[in-house]
């Protein structure tokens, strides 16, 4: 179901075409990362730490050197030394441990041989002396006063003092508007609740894996699965030392990444190991190891309090939030202090946001990052406000949503936007007013991002048939592809099946940010429409000589080339009769469109989700979901409600069962899809996606980012309607069977404030 | 996908009779049987030293066999679970067993995994042993001494642990056919729909009296102890007594009482032994209840 304002009527921008890779990926043609195999490759394995943190004593590889097939063996040692100073510090060394290991699964080592058996068996013999040290495993361990320090030279950024003592404090964000205490006084009800969230894995499901290729010329190919090849370039170049240009990765199919594979883990030890051995390396990593050393989002503690009046209207928020971005410095905090009270107009509010250290893997982005937590704790409270003040959830969210003008929590208006249209949306569905059954309950809830622009780019190149190319250098993780080509379609005129849309390598295509932020359609999107236009006005230039007249009266209307001059009538040319004459009026059809994105439209949603509880058991089954969205446009409408369902899906998984279980080493115990309980198919009913088209003023076609949105309200649509069922507020995750039940035994029912 | 080489030091045998396979089990304390290796495979995968000799059970006729002489059914050790839950005779005389072998994984699970392989992996939360047990099913086991027999029950001893000596294989199973008023039912917790391990499972049996008291009851809880334990608190509240009000409360109370569970990351002891009584109250609920309409049927 689609709720449209009038936009201006398309030709393919809005149409379902199959994708373009639609069936080789479904007939297991296409070509993942792991599906590469070269003559003469070798397996690299990956020796990694068992402890949770440890001092690195020192790393004897010479058993494993000696041992059959093995063809090169690495450590730290084998890449230059990284300054604690460098931007991308953490990530390298992350990649491979130096002195000390930050978590269980660090790579310390890796090791290349003829088999993958014989790489293991000499991975088991790198000798590796720890010192093991004790190790921090929650945030409150991290801030106690004299907790072990991750980083001996960590001083907290942002803080006001400066710090003066190291911390696992790595830094603090802090934002406030209005009076603070003026809003409290003000108002008429006030809550105050704390939460607690562990770790979740974005849960894709292709490994990580690269192959890599390098010459005696001192210069590598790599190809791997990831959603930005041009960063996965210049994060090897820096872990190497190497210049960019002695660089080419070849981007393979992706088998899911969800923000997971905007990182580095496995391409530079592959690429070392390829320089040693001289010979072409293959890496791929088990479940096991994409669980313990990858990934996962943040987990939190979360203490927020809220003012508002009787008649509905929010006065005052103040938020502190602290975040865990695993071993090493990350933007949770910032993120989540970024999104906390944005969708709502809260005239008096102060943030602060602390990230914090613990010996766990590296958080990696995961949609819409850190987002999913605010709203948890943020829109769980405002379903308790409007109980407790008596108005419907949607309509108190609609009192206080912000609209278009309305400051943002940094303080720049927000341009057009879609909130309230996603509110009314869901209130206006019949679901909103469908019947419940016996240990029913509903709840609904909202969430937001941002979404990012960054650099694209985009080279169209015209076939002599009158076909074309679209190569831009986004790889595709959620059926952008069939987007560039509605958006070429539209542009040139060409059937949306005669336009191939190809992801370019590092040296085919310009530079282009890693596909994020849900940025691939908007940003990536405004540079085929650059390359489009430019064409167009190439292809005019061309017809005008085949016609013999000023381009001044030649018009692009649908497809074809136009004769609107007053010289008598002229046969229009189409796209294939002019480059069929290309040869004779100036050689090939190419054009090129690189830009930075700005004005990334918000995205809004709104989630209504039914389930039941099995009082007895605890046990939560989803009965019926229903998930508005804000697209903009929806260029393909069926790709945006599988972003919208996807994130549905994820945000479902997270909010029941999913969670990094540690012993109390900080050993994982749960690395695998047995125990990482990610939804199954049988899990979850059809999805109803409604999809809201408030066009972004900012896009050719009022493209908004729709990949991350979707995640944001799933944890409170679950959270209330579990309330509304059960009686019962629970805040922590993941609300799994043992937790409903203890909270229902416990409180008997009662509104566990 | 990496994995492909991983498997080739060990030899494959397809025996195809059980005294073949005896012989190859007898000679090599390191090979080892294997049904549909639906458990084994993951097992080597995940870092267990590998078997010599993989020993197929396959492909032996009487291992996959599935038939009844009117009185008793014998049902091969190795016959894939898809061919029992479509098996009517099988799903019309023990609806509670047949439920608990067709949740054991996937469609593709389904087509390989097998009886023999869930008792004799000795996994604690296995789905088909209580219900084996409750219908007290019967072990068929061949080994360099010859035959015998022995109850379902007493195969596994613990987690990984079986009475089987060297050499030993489970060949069939034997279940008489039930009295009249009879049935089972099975039901198991996890947290998701499917593709998971049994939290807890609890299998009931009742045989109804003409009055609709019951005559005989039988109970048994996994996952809540290293072994199947049964339930005989729970079994004599029933007995004589109608499968209703306090004496379900009875029911459940002593299921709960009789766990012996662990806190692990799958589930706490406390959450184990409440949902354990909740779980046997509602399979004898459902086991009387399927046990009366089949009085009522005839
Ligand atoms: C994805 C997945 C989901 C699963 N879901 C479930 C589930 O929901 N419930 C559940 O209970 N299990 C589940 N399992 C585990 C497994 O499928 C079952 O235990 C299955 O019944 C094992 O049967 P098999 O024939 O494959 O055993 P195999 O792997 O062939 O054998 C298991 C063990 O038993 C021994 N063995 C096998 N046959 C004999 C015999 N005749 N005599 C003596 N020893 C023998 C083998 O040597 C081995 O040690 C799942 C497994 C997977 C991979």
């Amino acid at each position: 179901m689609t709720v449209t304002e009038s936009k201006p009527s398309y030709k393919y921008v809005g149409t379902r075409p199959v994708r373009h890779d639609g069936l080789e990926k479904v007939t297991g043609r296409a070509r993942f990362a792991a599906d590469l195999n070269m003559s003469g490759q070798l397996h690299g394995i990956v020796v990694r730490s068992p402890h949770a943190h440890a001092r690195i004593v020192s790393i004897d590889t010479s058993d494993a050197e000696a041992m059959d097939g093995v063809k090169a063996v690495i450590t730290g040692d084998d890449f230059p030394a990284v300054d604690p100073s460098h931007r991308q510090y953490d990530m390298c060394i992350n990649v491979i441990a130096r002195d000390k290991v930050l978590y269980e699964g660090h790579a310390v080592a890796a090791v290349a041989a003829s088999t993958r058996d014989q790489a293991q068996a000499a991975a088991a013999a790198v000798k590796v002396e720890y010192e093991v040290l004790p190790a921090v495993l929650t945030i409150d361990q991290a801030m106690a006063p004299g907790a072990p320090l991750l980083h001996a030279h960590m001083m907290t950024a942002g803080a006001n003092p400066p710090a003066e003592e190291p911390s696992n404090i790595s830094n603090v964000t802090r934002f406030s508007g209005g009076e603070l205490d003026a809003g409290f006084a003000e108002a008429d009800l006030v809550i105050e609740r704390e939460f607690t969230t562990q770790p979740v894995h974005q849960g894709y499901i292709e490994p990580h894996a690269c192959v890599a290729d390098t010459g005696q010329d001192g210069h590598t190919t790599i190809w791997c699965s990831s959603q930005g090849h041009f960063n996965v370039r210049s994060s090897t170049a820096t872990l190497l030392g190497w210049e960019n240009s002695r660089i080419r990765v070849i981007p393979a199919e992706i088998g899911g990444g969800f923000g997971g594979k905007t990182t580095i883990y496995l391409e530079p030890l592959a690429v070392a190991l390829s320089a040693k051995a001289g010979r072409p390396v293959k890496m791929v990593m088990t479940r096991d190891e994409v669980f313990r050393a990858t990934g996962p989002a943040p987990g939190t503690k979360l203490r927020i309090k809220l003012g508002v009046k009787s008649d509905g209207d929010l006065v005052a928020g103040d938020a502190y939030l602290i975040y865990t971005n695993g071993a090493y410095a990350g933007p949770g905090g910032l993120l989540g202090a970024m999104t906390v009270f944005e969708s709502y107009k809260i005239p008096n509010f102060e943030i602060e946001a602390l990230d914090v250290v613990i010996n766990t893997a590296r958080s990696a982005a995961y949609r819409a990052p850190a987002a999913p937590l605010t709203a948890y704790a943020m829109e769980t409270m405002l379903d308790e406000i409007a109980e407790e003040l008596g108005i419907d959830p949607i309509d108190f969210r609609i009192q206080n949503a912000v609209t278009e003008g309305d400051p943002s929590t940094m303080g720049f208006p927000f341009a057009r936007i879609g909130f309230v249209e996603c509110l009314e949306a869901v209130r206006d569905h019949p679901n909103y007013k469908a019947p419940l059954g016996p240990n029913q309950g509903r709840g609904v809830a909202a969430g937001y991002w941002f979404n990012i622009g960054e650099s694209s780019s985009a080279t169209v190149n015209l076939n002599e048939d009158g076909t074309a190319t679209v190569v831009t250098g986004s790889p595709d993780i959620g059926g952008s592809r069939a987007s560039m080509a509605l958006m070429a379609a539209e542009e040139l005129g060409i059937d949306v099946y005669d336009i191939r849309p190809v992801v370019g390598d590092t040296e085919a295509v310009g530079f282009t940010d890693v596909t994020e932020g849900s940025r691939a359609t908007f940003a990536t999107g405004m540079a085929v429409v650059e390359a489009c236009r430019r064409m167009v006005v190439e292809l005019r230039g061309r017809a005008a000589k085949m016609m013999g007249v000023d381009v001044d009266d030649i018009d692009w209307m649908d497809g074809q080339a136009v004769y609107t001059g007053s010289d008598g009538e002229k046969a229009p040319l189409s796209v294939a009769e002019i480059t069929a004459k290309a040869k004779r009026t100036g050689g090939p059809l190419t054009a090129t469109g690189s830009l930075e994105a700005h004005g990334a439209g918000p995205g809004f949603a709104v989630h209504l989700c039914d389930l039941e509880v099995d009082p007895e058991t605890g046990v939560v089954r989803v009965v019926r979901y229903t998930a508005s969205q804000d697209a903009g446009t929806a260029i393909h409408p069926s790709y945006v409600e599988g972003q919208i369902q996807g994130g549905v899906a994820q945000g479902v998984g997270w909010a029941l069962n999913e969670e990094y279980i540690y012993d109390s080493d900080g050993v994982m115990e749960n690395p695998s899809f047995l125990d990482y309980r990610v939804p199954v198919a049988s899990d979850l009913p059809m999805i109803d996606a409604i999809i809201v088209e408030v066009p972004n003023p900012a896009h050719p076609y009022g493209v908004r980012g729709v990949g991350e949105t979707g995640i944001v309200p799933p944890i409170p649509a679950v959270a209330n309607a579990i309330y509304d069922a059960t009686g019962c507020r629970i805040r922590d995750l993941p609300m799994s069977p043992i937790r409903v039940l203890d909270a229902i035994t416990s409180n008997g029912g009662s509104n566990g404030s | 996908m990496g994995y492909d080489l991983m498997l080739s030091a060990m030899r494959y045998a397809s025996p195809t009779t059980v005294a073949e396979a005896v012989d190859l089990l007898g000679s090599d304390p390191a090979a080892r049987v294997y049904a549909g290796a639906t458990d084994l495979i993951p097992q080597i995968r995940a870092g267990r030293p590998e078997p010599t000799v993989m020993v197929d059970l396959k492909r032996i006729d009487r291992l996959c066999a599935i038939g009844s002489n009117g009185s008793t059914y014998t049902v091969g050790a190795a016959a894939p679970t898809a061919d029992i839950c479509g098996h009517d005779g099988l799903a019309a005389d023990f609806p509670g067993l047949v439920e608990a072998s067709g949740l054991i994984g996937s469609d593709q699970i389904q087509s390989r995994s097998s009886w023999g392989g869930n008792l004799a992996n000795a996994s604690p939360a296995a789905d088909t042993p209580p219900s084996l047990i409750v219908n007290d099913a019967r072990a068929v086991i061949a080994g360099p001494g010859g035959e015998r027999t022995v109850a379902a029950a007493d195969v596994a001893t613990g987690p990984g642990q079986t009475s089987l000596g060297p050499g030993e294989i489970i060949v069939e199973f034997e279940l008489d056919q039930p009295p009249a008023r009879t049935a089972d039912a099975y039901l198991r917790l996890i947290p998701r729909t499917e593709m998971d391990i049994a939290v807890v499972g609890a299998a009931a049996r009742i045989t109804l009296d003409g009055d609709g008291n019951v005559a005989a009851a039988a109970i048994a809880l996994g996952a809540v102890a290293p072994t199947v334990v049964r339930v005989p608190d729970a079994e004599a509240a029933l007995i004589g007594n109608l499968p209703s009000g306090e004496v379900l409360g009875a029911v459940e109370a002593a299921a709960a009482a009789a766990t012996n569970p662990i806190d692990d990351k799958r589930g706490t002891v406390a959450y184990r032994r409440q949902v354990a009584g909740v779980l046997a109250r509602r399979a004898v609920s459902i086991a009387a209840e399927r046990a009366a309409q089949q009085g009522d049927q005839s």
